[in-house]
């Protein structure tokens, strides 16, 4: 049932994905009613998750880069 | 006062998505905006010469994607002829609602200063991503915009999947701390 700080913040990182297990998130839950670092942790990482859905970020993908330096480096 | 230098060479990396973003929501079509910042670049490229150093890089570029996104207006705008304004009265009914003066825009809507918000809030946070380390930045990129599955990033890139959590988690602590001071 005890986790370290640092198995506390990946289990965070995950829950940011939705990919920690149920008994992870328990553990984590333990560990936030104790470790007030932690805590303070986890609610600037969700609130981190929420402005990242919030500003609807678009990248470009890694081929449309590669044609964007080729194309750029013909001009030179 | 600081003078300012071009490095062309980096601009794809640094300034792509950032300048995409900004592109993205404007024109709202991602293949025009892809063809936006291509263009930016070229015009970039070409003019150089006349860049004086008075503004950082990205706002040079930033400057010619503005002039590239209000062309790109102009021009398909001409396509269709001028813009039209069209009203029309509803002649059945007098319910509320067909006054010009009821379509106006609530003055106490939210709504356009959302908009707007958001648009920075994602500069803000393309522009703190450039700030991180080339391959944290990457992954963090993949799992967050792309939303890829954990195993096929790491399989495209030839790590496992404790690698990319500690590259996620250095990721995000980075972007909390340079998005601190305005958006926490």
């Amino acid at each position: 049932m005890m986790i370290s700080c640092e198995k506390a913040a990946n289990i965070c990182d995950k829950v940011q994905y939705e990919e920690a297990s149920a008994w992870e998130k328990i553990k984590l839950k333990f560990h936030l009613l104790m470790c007030k670092t932690c805590a303070k942790h986890s609610v600037k990482n969700k609130k981190l998750t929420s402005l990242c859905n919030q500003a609807r970020l678009a990248v470009l993908s890694e081929e449309d880069k590669k044609k964007m330096k080729d194309t750029c480096s013909k001009v030179k | 006062m600081e003078t300012h230098q071009l490095h062309p060479d980096t601009w794809v990396d640094l300034y792509a998505d950032y300048l995409f973003n900004y592109a993205v929501t404007r024109v709202s079509d991602s293949e025009i905006a892809k063809d936006l910042v291509q263009d930016t670049f070229i015009a970039g490229l070409k003019s150089a010469k006349n860049f004086k150093g008075e503004a950082t890089e990205r706002t040079w570029l930033i400057a010619i994607l503005k002039r590239k996104v209000i062309d790109h207006y102009r021009k398909t705008n001409s396509k269709k002829g001028k813009a039209e304004v069209r009203m029309s009265y509803s002649s059945q009914t007098d319910s509320g609602g067909d006054w010009l003066e009821e379509r106006i825009a609530d003055p106490n809507s939210n709504f356009e200063n959302d908009a707007i918000e958001n648009e920075e809030l994602g500069l803000a946070i393309q522009n703190c991503i450039s700030k991180l380390p080339k391959k944290q930045a990457q992954v963090f990129k993949m799992k967050t915009i792309e939303g890829m599955e954990t195993e096929d990033i790491c399989n495209a890139l030839g790590i496992n999947a404790s690698n990319l959590w500690v590259m996620i988690h250095r990721a995000r602590t980075g972007l909390m701390d340079c998005l601190n001071q305005n958006w926490f």
